[in-house]
């Protein structure tokens, strides 16, 4: 099949990727069967909101953070609030905790959806977008859509509206959902129950190419559920910490050649989001989810990339299986915050937004206000993975395909771990390309 | 070809949250694209150059590189009507703060290597720019003013612009005032309803997301605020926030500040 020469120039620019959130362009040169540059170029703008947030009242770090990333809202205000309670010494309260997963799982299901239905199928069903694709595959198209719709309910449940929603605030929810909001939500998610497992028999079975690589896992692990608010730190290769200690293990710098910051864990670069979770914290999942895993013929751990959207189809389902579970029994607490009494420190939290672990660190002052802040999102911590795997897959794949066919396989790289661009805190712009 | 009128979405600096409120009306979104012809949207993997001729371009995001004011501008030139969409198109949204700012000395404390980025110094309302035909504020924007916007000029009729306050919205769904019962720094009474009174609604005060609403008193307001036992600098932060940028809300904040804000 292959025909051309390896050794020819190859100059290919994507100069505004599609299908991902947020704005970004590839580019990837190779002279003389060596690849001189492969990279994704993100041309986010900084926003500096590290620096916005310095000098804020407490309260009003829940608006500004959500303002970072309007695909993850629930990311950022969730990490940043847990991160100021730990400094006022707040112990979560059951009814919190679990509302906070109820709207956590509105987060993934709506983005997890979202992805697979607009961004990632019509990658492997071989169309240009989703509205093409929409044309050939109507009721998969409208199933994606109500599952997407379903997440932005469980969101409004509790937060009023899916884009920064107003409803967390510093000790819980500023309000309980009264009773029949409950219920008509339960009514939906029963009826969502079917086309749920549908979607992921039907995510699963699109032709996903195989590409087998080497990366190191990171996820939050609890001892009881699936991490994702609350839980340690932990790798495939032995890494189990608390949150506080992230700053001993995990470094950003700066690297020549490209424009985003980069972290690395002891040294290295690891990877994180759905398939990252789903190897880790399998065990973790409800036996009814882990039964479809098996229905549908999947086994964890994975080393196969691609193998992210069956994570997130996976992931798709136990939002809506746990989110029922909780709702089933749902009782109106005597209030939907706790007390406490701001003071001074530092706090760290992570969690696990739809893309991954993101991890706040917050310095308050005695007037409770913000001394200095920082926030790590999933997409920058996953920069050097991606990039590594970019080159391997090229390698892999050979440079003797077509520039067409190279940047279709780059596309498809880029666009499996569902990057977020518009997270534009550490990134930074070092060429626009559009011309 | 299809007759339908076309429409481009474009995104400046932001952080995407009104183009997926937009992706986020489901089964309205297929019902729209009957209506008209979704010609430009990269998120859905639409992607026309700025040349191209459009009916309707909607801009979310503030202005904050050189290239982005070339961009807007073929932008413009191509487009019959451009609608702001959102608090950082409409007003600069919440990293105009930067404008107030040694935003030199922020990129160096943020970034290692600050040389690398082109920026300007500002995060400029898309109307510092251009002719904007049609605003829509919010962060994010009502999904529901957004529809209206697109019927309306497909008719040929300017949309209507309500500048009522959050409180009258308030009023009509029979919420209890949480400034007046519970001397909560609601800032309802300064910013323009189309949210339907969303915080107050979850008990939450107002923080001004949809920008000033029309015949505001800044001046008595923030007292007010101050009564309630905010301090002067807490006010000047109150109205500093999602929709800083805006001019009421700017000149509210020189009001409260006790050190000149920085301008120009
Ligand atoms: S106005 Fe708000 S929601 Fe819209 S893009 Fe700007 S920050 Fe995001
Ligand atoms: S009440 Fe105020 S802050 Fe809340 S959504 Fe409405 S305009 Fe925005």
């Amino acid at each position: 099949m292959s025909t051309l020469n390896p050794k020819r120039d190859i100059d290919i620019q994507v100069p505004l990727l599609t299908r991902v959130e947020g704005e970004g362009s590839l580019e990837f040169t190779a002279r003389d069967g060596r690849i001189e540059q492969l990279q994704l170029r993100i041309f986010e703008p900084p926003r500096l909101f590290e620096k916005f947030l310095e000098g804020q009242d407490y309260t009003e770090v829940p608006h500004i953070a959500a303002r970072v990333c309007g695909v993850c809202p629930i990311a950022y205000q969730m990490t940043s609030i847990r991160a100021m309670e730990h400094i006022f010494g707040v112990l979560e309260d059951p009814w919190v905790h679990a509302m906070r997963r109820v709207i956590y799982y509105g987060e993934w299901l709506q983005s997890h959806a979202l992805h697979i239905n607009l961004f990632a199928a019509p990658d492997f069903l071989g169309y240009a977008d989703a509205l093409q694709m929409a044309t050939r595959y109507p009721e998969e198209v409208k199933r994606g859509m109500l599952l997407q719709g379903l997440g932005n309910d469980m969101l409004r449940l509790l937060g009023g509206r899916s884009v920064h929603p107003i409803g967390l605030r510093v000790g819980g929810f500023h309000r309980a959902p009264p009773k029949h909001e409950v219920a008509d939500l339960v009514d939906k998610l029963l009826a969502a129950r079917d086309a749920v497992r549908e979607f992921a028999a039907w995510a699963v079975s699109l032709p996903r190419p195989v590409d087998e690589q080497d990366f190191v896992s990171v996820a939050i692990r609890h001892p009881q559920e699936y991490g994702i608010n609350e839980g340690q730190l932990v790798s495939d290769k032995g890494l189990d910490i608390p949150f506080d200690r992230y700053p001993t293990h995990f470094r950003e710098h700066q690297v020549e050649h490209s424009t985003a910051h980069y972290s690395m864990m002891d040294g290295g670069s690891y990877f994180l989001g759905p398939l990252a979770r789903v190897n880790l914290n399998f065990d973790r999942l409800p036996q009814e989810v882990q039964n479809l895993a098996h229905d549908l013929g999947l086994s964890f751990p994975s080393r196969n990339m691609f193998m992210n959207v069956a994570a997130r189809a996976l992931e798709c389902h136990l939002a809506i299986v746990e989110t029922l579970d909780i709702l089933q029994h749902y009782k109106l607490p005597t209030r939907p915050w706790q007390d406490y009494t701001p003071r001074p420190g530092i706090g760290h939290h992570c969690t696990e937004a739809p893309r991954g672990m993101i991890y706040h660190r917050f310095e308050i002052d005695r007037d409770g206000r913000v001394k200095t802040a920082s926030m790590i999102p999933p997409t920058s911590q996953n920069q050097a993975r991606l990039e590594q795997n970019l080159h391997s897959a090229v390698e892999h794949f050979g440079l003797d395909h077509t520039d067409e066919a190279l940047r279709e396989l780059c596309e498809k790289v880029i666009r499996n771990y569902d990057p977020c661009l518009s997270c534009s805190t550490h990134f930074l712009k070092l060429k626009v390309n559009r011309e | 070809m299809s007759a339908k009128p076309r429409v481009a979405i474009h995104k400046f600096a932001s952080c995407s949250g009104c183009q997926l409120a937009f992706v986020n009306m489901g089964a309205e979104l297929i019902e729209l694209t009957k209506l008209v012809d979704i010609a430009h949207m990269a998120e859905v993997g639409h992607v026309l150059s700025e040349d191209e001729d459009m009916d309707i371009a909607f801009v979310e995001g503030s202005i904050t590189t050189p290239h982005d004011v070339e961009r807007l501008k073929k932008i413009r030139e191509h487009s019959r009507f451009l609608i702001t969409m959102g608090a950082c198109a409409t007003s600069g949204g919440i990293q105009a703060l930067r404008n107030n700012a040694d935003t030199a000395e922020w990129m160096r404390s943020v970034y290692a290597k600050p040389e690398f980025i082109h920026s300007l110094s500002s995060s400029g309302a898309i109307a510092n720019y251009v002719k904007v035909d049609f605003e829509l504020w919010g962060c994010p924007v009502s999904v529901r003013q957004m529809l209206a916007a697109v019927r309306a000029f497909l008719f040929g009729v300017t949309p209507p612009n309500l500048r009522e306050k959050v409180c009258q919205e308030c009023k009509r769904r029979g919420n209890n005032c949480i400034l007046v019962t519970q001397g909560a720094a609601c800032m309802g009474p300064v910013t323009r309803t189309g949210c339907g009174a969303l915080c107050p609604s979850f008990g939450a005060p107002c923080y001004t997301c949809y920008g000033p609403a029309e015949n505001i008193n800044v001046g008595s307001f923030g007292r007010r605020l101050m009564g309630l036992g905010l301090s002067q600098e807490q006010v000047l932060r109150k109205f500093a926030s999602i929709n800083n940028a805006a001019p009421a809300f700017s000149d509210a904040a020189k009001l409260f500040c006790s050190e000149p804000w920085m301008e120009e």
